[in-house]
């Protein structure tokens, strides 16, 4: 069991729901799998889905919905 | 080997990435902007480590790399924002001419600093030229590869290198230009239209860039809301005090419509329409607005024209100075 820190791929705004009504992707301590959408980053005016490429269990996110999120910045734990 | 064979495949597109070279300028006054490269300094340099002329066609890559396979072997170089390169996995230096063979994939790390990256492959990108220029208007479906930005499937042909590029070359770091927090301005056109206190607080306040920051233009947020002149509204304006009669929009103007948010026009830019604008980002400095990343705060400094042609001549100076062609 090692937890990893998982980093914004690219800069913006990130969301955890696709929308403000829509329940969010992932909680603190969900089961995630490869593939899984975590969250979205806007910028430019479009949305890049923020994807899991490991399995494991989301331990922590390091951001708050809305947050502006730097490339590279700190997203999540997941203890894989 | 056959021409064909000279190309690679996108296997992941990244985020907005487009074949872009020095530009498409002479039709901005039929609505056609200049597009071409956001950091031309990058472009240039990326083209002269693998031999390339100046203006040969290269990929911007934004905020987040793609991912291609060569189908034949390449000398790359990828300057502009820190996004690091790596040849199937292993990673690359930037600003440095380094070779893929046949069948091998380029990507790219997590971008580290700057928002743009070129990719310049020696032969260039050999799309067809569109009113003289291979850049990508995508607004326009114009130019570049079939005038949008990439898409995962995409086998995009390369031109025949000339054999000048050698792998290593380097330029190093002291010749980069950091990550701007400041950018200068030539104050005019409708400078006239705001009142002196907010004159001095466009230049006083730190202003951000907003994430919706494109190729068509880089708006700003953060600073105090401008106050306008009082006026009777002329024939022909929109009612609001940011409007005016429809004028012509340079390249690099900034318009500020409602008086709120600075939008400074880049190469993909409308070339038109009745938003005041304030004066003009000085040509030496357009390519630093191409690297700067949502969210980042700058101020904007006043020069004078004297100072603006200046800093034209000495960016020049430096290019080839640092740069050899």
């Amino acid at each position: 069991m090692t937890v990893k820190t998982i980093q914004a791929p690219l800069p913006g705004t990130f969301y955890r729901a696709s929308g403000p009504d829509e329940p969010v992707f992932k909680s603190e301590g969900d089961a995630v799998a490869i593939g899984d959408t975590i969250g979205l980053i806007e910028v430019m005016k479009s949305f890049t889905p923020v994807i899991a490429e490991e399995a494991g269990t989301l331990v922590a996110f390091h951001v708050e919905n809305e947050d502006a999120v730097m490339a590279g910045q700190a997203l999540y734990d997941l203890d894989a | 080997m056959p021409e064909a064979a000279r190309s690679f495949k996108v296997v992941k597109p990244g985020l907005a990435t487009t074949v872009q070279d020095l530009g498409r300028p002479g039709y901005y006054h039929l609505g056609l902007p200049i597009s071409g490269a956001m950091d031309r300094l990058a472009l240039i340099a990326a083209n002269r480590l693998v031999g390339n002329e100046d203006g040969a066609a290269a990929l911007e890559a934004v905020f987040l790399g793609p991912e291609l396979t060569f189908a034949a072997d390449a000398l790359v170089a990828v300057t502009g924002a820190d996004l690091p390169p790596k040849v199937d996995g292993v990673e690359q230096p930037g600003w440095t001419a380094f070779t893929v063979a046949a069948g091998q994939t380029l990507s790219f790390g997590f971008l580290k600093g700057g928002a743009r990256a070129y990719v310049a492959i020696a032969g260039g990108i050999d799309v067809p030229e569109v009113l003289g220029s291979r850049s990508t208007y995508a607004l326009g479906a114009l130019g570049g590869f079939e005038g949008r930005a990439l898409k995962a499937g995409d086998v995009v042909p390369l031109g025949t290198a000339n054999g000048t590029g050698r792998e290593g070359a380097s330029i190093p770091p002291a010749a980069r230009r950091p990550v701007a927090n400041e950018i200068r301005v030539l104050p005019g056109l409708y400078w006239h239209r705001i009142t002196e206190s907010a004159q001095d607080g466009f230049f006083e306040d730190t202003w951000k860039v907003a994430p919706e920051a494109d190729r068509i233009g880089y708006r700003f947020r953060g600073g105090r809301k401008l106050d306008f002149v009082p006026r009777e509204q002329p024939f022909g304006a929109g009612s609001d005090p940011s409007n005016i009669v429809d004028s012509c929009y340079p390249y690099g103007s900034i318009q500020v419509p409602g008086g709120t948010e600075p939008i400074v026009l880049h190469r993909d830019a409308v070339s038109g329409g009745g938003y005041f604008m304030i004066g003009a980002v000085i040509s030496a400095d357009m390519d630093l607005i191409g690297q700067l990343q949502p969210h980042q705060a700058v101020r904007f400094a006043a020069v004078t024209m004297e100072d603006a042609l200046k800093a034209r001549h000495d960016e020049t100076a430096r290019l080839k100075a640092t740069v050899p062609a």
